[in-house]
Order: C-alpha cells, then sequence, then structure tokens
C-alpha cells in the first residue's frame, strides 16, 4: 500500500466519522425536550469533532514512523558502507548505489530468495527491464540492499497498522463522546485557530528557512576559501574547468561583482527616478482624471510585463540599437557594446518606472491637502508649490520609496543576466559590460552540479551576501515609510 | 477688475510691468516643469510601445510555419524491403522515412533521385521531423505501404525563413543559409500550389528540439500550468488562513508584529534567493527530484505568499465592521462571523489578490533557473514529479540559441506568454468590477 493510499483510506475513515457522529447528535438532539435540555453544538460540529479526531493524530503519527523508519534506514546502509569503505567521498556514492540497488530490487519485486547473489546479475537483471543501474557496484550490497527493503517493508507495515487503528480508534473515542451539552464547537474552533496561527509562521519559517539554509551552506564555502578574500578580493575567476584538480582553487572576489551590481542599479535609478517622479508629480497634479485614469493602467502595464521579456528586448532590440547608433555617431567605431553596464541599466530603469511612480504617488498623496492649499493662496504657483513645499514635506518617504527600488534593482535577475555580460571586472565606462552577483548567482548554479565544490557553494555566499544587503535596505525603508506616515496621520 | 489680477504677464499693462514680481520667469518655470512631467510620462508609454512593438513584430510570423503538400510514395521497398512487417513490426518505427520524404519532394521538383548534389539540398529542404509525421501514418494504418498519398510535411526552419521572406536574397549565396536553387524550388513548389502556410500548432505542442521548425512549448505549458495549479492549492489556503490569524484573532503584541515585519520583507526578497532556498531545502535536503515542476511551485508558492497574504488583509479589512458586529450580536461565534460572513464578502478582493500572484509567478524566471528547469526535455510530463520546462525559462532557452528562426520564436513565446498574464489581469479586473462593494 502506498502513502498516498493510506492517506486516502485515513480521509475516507474521517468522512465516515463525519456522517455518522453528526447523525447521532442529530437523534440526540431531536430526541430530548427542549424546554429541559438544550444542546450545546450544532450537528456538524460533532461531525468536524468526530473527523478531527479520526484524521489528525493518525496521520501525524504516519508522518513520524515513516521519517524515523527514513532515518534508521539510512544509518543502517550509512553504517555498512562505512565498514567496507573508510574514505568518505567514495563511501557517499556507494551509499547512493545501494540505494539505487534497493530501488531497483522493488521495482523488480525481489526479495527473499530471489535476489541475486552478485551486482552484476542484478544490474543484468535491471538493465533489461530499463532499470539503469552504477557499473561499480559490489557484492555485498546486494543483500545490504535487500535488507533494507526487508527492514523498510517491517517499518511500513507497523506504520500503515498504528495508522488505521489510530484512525479508527480516534474516530471510535469521538463517537463515544457525543453527549448533548459536548461543547463541540468550541473543541472544533480551537483546533481551527491552531491551525491559523500555524498558516501565518510559514512566513517566518520561509524568513528562517533562507537564512539557515544559505548561512550553513555559506560557513562550508567559508570553510573552503577565506572570508577576507572573499570579501575584499579583486579578481573573480572560479575556474570551473579545473574544480576538482589540486592546486588551482579559483579566486572568489566579490569587489567585481559589487560593483557591476551597484553600478547597474546606479545608472537605472539615475534613469528611473526622474522619470517616475515627474510622471507621478504630472499625474497627481496636473494631469485631468480623464488622462490620469488612461495613462496610469498604461504606465502600470511595464510592471506587469516579466522581466525576461524585458531582457529579451535589451538583447535583442535595444542592445544592438544603441552599438549602431554609437557606431553611427562615431563613425564606424561602435563606443558602446552591445551588452554593456548602459543597456542594461537603461531597460532596468524602464523596468522601474512604474515602481517609482507608484511609490512616490502614495507618499505625495499623503502630504497634507492643507499644506498645498496654503502655499497656493500665498500666490505661488503650482510647480513652486510641489518643488518648495510638497517634495520637501514627502522627501523622507520619497528615500523610503527610492530605497526600494534600488533594492529592487540590486536583487533582478533576468535583465542583467542576459544584457549586461559575464565579464566579471573592475571599470568605470559605462559603455562596457560588467557582471552582477545575481548573475553570478545563475552561472555558477546552472549546469550539471558537484555540490560541495567551492565553485557552487559561492553562489550561496552570493546569495546571503545579496539577501542581507537588500533585506537591510528594505527593513530601513519600510522603517522610513512608516514613521513618515505616522507624522501626518 | 484690474490689470493686475490678470493671471497672465503678457496682457499687463506697462505700469503692472513694473510690479511684475519676475511673473513672467516664474510662468516660464512652471511650463518647463509641467513639460518636464509630460515628457516623463511619454518616455515611460513611449517604451512600453517600443517594446510591444518590437515583440509583436518580430513574433507574429513564428505563428505560421510553411509546410509542404506532396504526393508521398509509401514504397514497400523502403519501408520494409525484407517483407516482416507481420512478424516485426518494429521495422516500421525504424525505416528510412527520411529518404520516403526527400524523394516525394524530388520528383514534385522533378529532380532526378540519383542527382546526390541536388538530393543534399533537399534533405536541407524539408525538416527532419517528417520523420515522425511519416512514421505515424504507417504506423497507424500499415496498409498504406506501397501506395501514394498527399501528405502535408513541415519545411525546413531556413526555408521557412525564406518563404517569410525574412531572408534577404540580395546577399551572395554563400553567406545565406539557403541556396538560390532551394529559392528557385519554393517557388516553384508555390506556384504549383504545394506550398502553404496553416497555423503553428506545433508551437504550442511540440517539446523541445535542437530544430527551430519542430521545437515548441508544449513541455513548457503543461509545466507552468502544473506550477501554477500547484501555487494556487498551496499558497490560497495558507494565504488566507495566516490573514484570517492576523487580521481578526491575533493579538497585538511582539509575536504578531514580528510575522507582519516579515511578511513585508520576504515581499522584498529578490526571487533568486528564493531559488537557492528551494535548491538547498527541497531539492538538497528533502532529496526532491531536479527540474520537476513539484519544486518550482513550491518556490512560486512561497515567493506568491506575501502579495496573497497583503491583499486578502486588505480585503479583509475592507469589510465594515458593522457586518461583524451583526453577527456577534446574534450569537455568532468569533469563528463563525469570520467564515460565514466576512471572507464570503472579502471573496472578490481575495481571488483578484491571487490571480494578480499567480500572473506574477507565471512570469517568473530566475528561481526556476536555480532548480534546474533550464532541461532539454522532450515528452510532455505526466506527473509533476517528471521534468520539464516552464514558459519563462523556455523563452531563456530559446534566446540563447543562435539559429535565426529561433529568434522568431523567442519573440513569439513572448507573445503567448503576454497573452496569458494579459487574460489573467483581464479576469482580475472585471472580477473586480462585478463584485467589488462599496461600504
Amino acid at each position: 500500500m502506498s502513502a498516498g493510499w493510506v492517506v486516502a483510506i485515513v480521509l475516507a475513515i474521517g468522512a465516515l466519522a463525519y456522517f455518522f457522529a453528526a447523525q447521532r447528535a442529530r437523534v440526540q438532539r431531536d430526541g430530548t425536550d427542549r424546554s429541559k435540555e438544550v444542546a450545546h453544538s450544532l450537528p456538524t460540529y460533532h461531525g468536524w469533532l468526530a473527523f478531527i479526531f479520526a484524521t489528525v493524530p493518525a496521520l501525524l503519527v504516519f508522518l513520524v514512523v515513516s521519517s524515523i523508519s527514513a532515518g534508521l534506514l539510512d544509518s543502517r546502509i550509512r553504517s555498512e558502507v562505512t565498514a567496507h569503505i573508510a574514505d568518505p567521498a567514495a563511501a557517499s556514492l556507494s551509499i547512493g548505489i545501494v540505494r539505487n540497488a534497493s530501488n531497483a530490487l522493488t521495482q523488480l519485486d525481489l526479495s527473499g530468495a530471489n535476489v541475486p547473489t552478485s551486482y552484476a546479475a542484478l544490474r543484468d537483471m535491471a538493465t533489461s527491464a530499463g532499470i539503469s543501474l552504477a557499473e561499480s557496484g559490489e557484492d555485498y550490497m546486494v543483500p545490504l540492499a535487500a535488507g533494507v527493503n526487508a527492514d523498510a517493508g517491517v517499518h511500513k507495515l507497523i506504520g500503515q497498522g498504528l495508522t488505521l487503528l489510530l484512525a479508527l480508534a480516534g474516530a471510535a473515542l469521538a463517537y463515544s463522546r457525543i453527549r448533548l451539552r459536548l461543547r463541540a464547537r468550541n473543541q472544533v474552533e480551537r483546533v481551527v485557530l491552531w491551525s491559523l496561527l500555524a498558516a501565518s509562521t510559514v512566513a517566518v519559517l520561509t524568513t528562517v528557512g533562507i537564512i539557515l539554509s544559505m548561512l550553513g551552506e555559506t560557513i562550508h564555502f567559508f570553510s573552503d576559501v577565506n572570508p577576507l578574500t572573499f570579501f575584499f578580493g579583486t579578481v573573480w575567476d572560479p575556474r570551473f574547468a579545473a574544480a576538482g584538480s589540486s592546486g588551482s582553487e579559483g579566486q572568489f572576489g566579490l569587489i567585481p561583482l559589487l560593483m557591476g551590481t551597484l553600478y547597474i542599479a546606479l545608472v537605472s535609478m539615475l534613469f528611473a527616478v526622474p522619470v517616475g517622479l515627474m510622471a507621478a508629480v504630472y499625474m497627481g497634479e496636473y494631469a485631468s482624471n480623464r488622462v490620469r485614469s488612461t495613462v496610469k493602467p498604461l504606465l502600470e502595464l511595464l510592471a506587469g510585463i516579466p522581466t525576461i521579456v524585458y531582457g529579451i528586448f535589451a538583447v535583442v532590440t535595444l542592445g544592438p540599437f544603441f552599438r549602431d547608433l554609437s557606431a553611427a555617431l562615431a563613425g564606424g567605431f561602435s563606443f558602446i557594446q552591445a551588452q554593456s553596464v548602459f543597456t542594461a541599466g537603461i531597460v532596468m530603469g524602464v523596468m522601474l518606472i512604474p515602481v517609482v511612480s507608484s511609490l512616490s504617488d502614495d507618499v505625495i498623496t499623503a502630504v497634507p491637502r492643507a499644506m498645498r492649499d496654503g502655499s497656493l493662496a500665498l500666490g505661488a504657483t503650482r510647480s513652486e508649490t510641489i518643488r518648495k513645499v510638497i517634495l520637501p514635506a514627502a522627501l523622507p518617504g520619497i528615500v523610503g520609496a527610492l530605497l526600494l527600488t534600488a533594492s529592487r534593482a540590486i536583487g533582478e535577475t533576468m535583465i542583467v543576466v542576459l544584457a549586461a555580460g559575464v565579464a566579471a571586472r573592475i571599470n568605470f565606462n559605462p559603455f562596457e559590460a560588467m557582471t552582477t552577483i545575481t548573475v553570478k548567482i545563475v552561472n555558477q548554479l546552472t549546469g550539471d552540479l558537484e555540490f560541495n565544490s567551492p565553485q557552487t557553494l559561492v553562489a550561496f555566499a552570493l546569495g546571503l551576501t545579496l539577501f542581507t544587503l537588500t533585506l537591510g535596505m528594505n527593513v530601513y525603508a519600510l522603517y522610513i515609510v512608516r514613521k513618515y506616515r505616522e507624522q501626518y496621520e | 477688475m484690474t490689470d493686475a489680477a490678470l493671471p497672465h504677464a503678457t496682457v499687463a499693462t506697462a505700469a503692472s510691468a513694473r510690479r511684475d514680481f519676475g511673473l513672467r520667469r516664474r510662468h516660464a518655470a512652471e511650463f518647463r516643469f509641467r513639460l518636464y512631467g509630460i515628457v516623463a510620462i511619454i518616455i515611460g508609454l513611449g517604451f512600453l510601445a517600443i517594446l510591444l512593438v518590437s515583440i509583436f513584430s518580430k513574433g507574429y510570423t513564428a505563428f505560421v510555419q510553411t509546410a509542404i503538400t506532396v504526393p508521398v510514395e509509401f514504397s514497400a521497398s523502403i519501408i520494409d524491403k525484407d517483407n516482416e512487417r507481420a512478424t516485426n513490426p518494429r521495422v516500421l518505427v525504424s525505416a528510412n522515412y527520411p529518404i520516403i520524404a526527400r524523394n516525394a519532394v524530388a520528383k514534385a521538383l522533378g529532380v532526378s533521385t540519383d542527382d546526390k548534389a541536388a538530393m543534399r539540398d533537399i534533405a536541407k529542404f524539408v525538416s527532419d521531423g517528417s520523420r515522425s509525421t511519416l512514421r505515424e501514418i504507417v504506423v497507424a494504418d500499415p496498409s498504406v505501404i506501397g501506395t501514394t498519398r498527399n501528405v502535408t510535411l513541415l519545411a525546413a526552419a531556413d526555408i521557412d525563413s525564406a518563404n517569410k521572406g525574412q531572408i534577404d536574397l540580395t546577399v551572395p549565396q554563400d553567406k545565406r543559409k539557403v541556396s538560390d536553387q532551394q529559392v528557385a524550388w519554393l517557388d516553384q513548389l508555390k506556384q504549383e500550389g504545394a506550398i502553404s502556410t496553416p497555423f503553428n500548432w506545433g508551437l504550442l505542442t511540440f517539446g523541445a528540439s535542437s530544430r527551430p521548425e519542430t521545437a515548441g512549448l508544449g513541455v513548457a505549458l503543461v509545466g507552468s500550468l502544473y506550477m501554477m495549479a500547484i501555487v494556487l492549492l498551496c499558497a490560497l489556503p495558507i494565504g488566507v488562513a495566516a490573514s484570517i490569524y492576523l487580521e481578526e484573532f491575533a493579538k497585538k503584541n511582539r509575536f504578531t508584529d514580528f510575522i507582519e515585519v516579515n511578511i513585508n520583507n520576504l515581499a522584498a526578497v529578490p526571487s533568486i534567493v528564493f531559488g537557492l532556498l528551494g535548491l538547498a531545502v527541497f531539492i538538497n535536503f528533502f532529496g526532491m527530484p531536479r527540474s520537476a515542476p513539484i519544486v518550482g511551485g513550491l518556490v512560486l508558492t512561497l515567493m506568491t505568499l506575501p502579495t496573497i497574504i497583503i491583499a486578502t488583509r486588505a480585503a479583509l479589512r475592507s469589510v465594515p465592521p458593522s457586518i461583524r458586529s451583526a453577527a456577534l450580536g446574534i450569537g455568532a461565534s468569533k469563528m463563525q462571523m469570520v467564515f460565514d460572513h466576512v471572507l464570503p464578502l472579502a471573496t472578490p478582493g481575495i481571488l483578484t489578490g491571487t490571480i494578480i500572484g499567480l500572473a506574477r509567478a507565471l512570469g517568473e524566471t530566475a528561481p526556476l533557473l536555480l532548480i534546474g528547469m533550464v532541461a532539454f526535455v522532450a515528452d510532455r510530463p505526466t506527473t509533476p514529479l517528471d521534468p520539464a520546462t516552464a514558459l519563462p525559462v523556455q523563452i531563456y532557452m530559446w534566446a540563447n540559441e543562435a539559429e535565426r528562426a529561433f529568434v522568431e520564436r523567442t519573440s513569439g513565446a513572448i507573445i503567448v506568454l503576454l497573452l496569458f498574464l494579459a487574460l489573467m489581469n483581464l479576469a482580475a479586473i472585471l472580477l473586480r468590477r462585478r463584485f467589488e462593494r462599496r461600504w
């Protein structure tokens, strides 16, 4: 019986429990004189209570037994393999082979006396059934795999039996507890409340998961590479080809990537901030309702376009256009490369226009009407009111909005992967290619991975750096925005 | 009314001009300021227009595909020369179908099959995908062997480009992918009415292929569909439950504050970080398969969750307190009040937020690259555990291909993606219009 069936049967028991419990509660309610005693809960609550009794403990036990069983089997394979092989790297390979062998045995439905005695025989049988096994298995692995399968079978029997027994017992208990005055609704509601609380902690768990997983891999990485040479190194040269061979560690300097990231973000902000801010001001202060109601959704379309589309736009249209334009201007020599800081920055800036404009729109409309009216009444023109009264009043909020935008620019991936290039170097010419942290994370982690090499682990160190950077900016920005909003409320 | 009260300095008299406190200059500044605003909006809208026009003008041709309809002779001497198909049906699968396709085109063009050079050109004229087209016909009905019938074969990608007029024929022959001979053949077949350009269903159904004319979005569409289903099934219940707790039940304390700050921050975490999380936790720690939509779906769920929570909380907040008081007043418990009265009224808002969150998840690429969804998958996945790609990832993979025909398909795929997004956003807008209530 597979896990899916067990869950389905438990749920079916729960459904039956619901039906019969509700029925019993209904009969009890209808059979008593309302003037003497009144039922506490509706029959459906008794039904739900029975459902919870039948399913929740059973499924929890099933989960616990399954994970304990997985752990036991794992440690059995590990201890027997390490008894044969001392070298940890070779042992982890062999553990994988044993796992595959035991899967193959299950798929071929072999157990007990049917199990072949040699690995080669097993491999032949597996190959003829269309299952591929590694060549380098040894004979001791076959009985081990068969033994593990036998253990797994026993564990499965215990776990499934216990689960089904618990489901039936829970249903019976709930059924027998049904009384007119049983506070079934309160009990059901308590369970629901706890599950609501559990759902709201998923966000926290995600954050914890992000930090723990990246921190773990980063510490692993720093055991190979000195943190100082990572954070202050100026050369990025991970040497993919030579991975594994000794003496060519590669250099993992963060500085060129960080500079590329910040440079591209700067160019995009230089483009997006004036355009976005002016668009927001114009739509908020000058545009008629009709213009606003058509232009605003159109600008927001820019925010709905996936970043991969912007990236392709940069590579296919804008990059070649800038290159040809610069060639025409300079008479043949194109000083803007097709992949460059400039192209990536402009395209990212276009993406950020709606972000800047909607964030600053919120901030500007939060400035009290009285300040605006006061300034206009004193004879200031509208632009003077905006420049000298509204914008200074909104400044902290705008700074917060700009920080949020900048953190978007720093964490953006697809546009720079396609438009910025992969050359990690320090350079101040915006018309040449540079690369970013996000590009290198993608580069290091796509393709075939060997998970324990520094070439792969460095991606997690980069990711943690990126996460810390953007988190700091977001927390500070949210703090500013919130503080500012309270100021006028 | 005096002259000085008139708004414009242009009509001011000489006397008021002396009392003009730089009004002309100030109004000019006002005019300039307005102009900057208009220019900013024009820049924004201009880029939107350029982007859409460039994508659509490059991509719309991907929706038709050149096909050649020729009489094909299913000659028994090529397919089954030892006449053993009754005992060994595998001969029908492994027969040399490209030769049959080549011979058919050669016959239609009046080229001798002995002309080796011409036959090489013809081999590049029809798509390699005609192999499976012919195989399917024969395997489905072996009685076709020995007869001749009209079959529509796909043209090769370069011929397709030439037929769509995308290849500059003034370039010398050896610098372009299509020879003069092939162009002449194309014209000849056109005159005979053998060339057609039907709607390119293959773009929506084929899997990955190194040949542009047989590469399609089939695998990517199924993968994206699975992922959207997983996001919907996981993120919607969890998001709604979390919002209900935070909005209706949570007491204002440190822990609640902490959860709220967390949700706001998660909404701003770069998407690639979620990819790293998926790689380290789902694939490495829990041992889930790489390239599988289930992992992609879970990563996108975590990414979409903050969007859904924020939208749901706003929707719950917009239900007026009088509804809550009324429910409590007639004896409902707090839980009954939330689930029977507040939640139904908040549903349109929740669904709108969910659709917008799904639309964003559909266009997300970066985290999927890290969990290995950049794979060459030719067969459509049957379960969420099978390897697949996703729509935006397929676009990224095609963008890295060098061939001319893939550029067209990249833009075509973007059009498909944008259409899906437009439909989802339209649904959200209609939902809001139809069900939104103002209290």
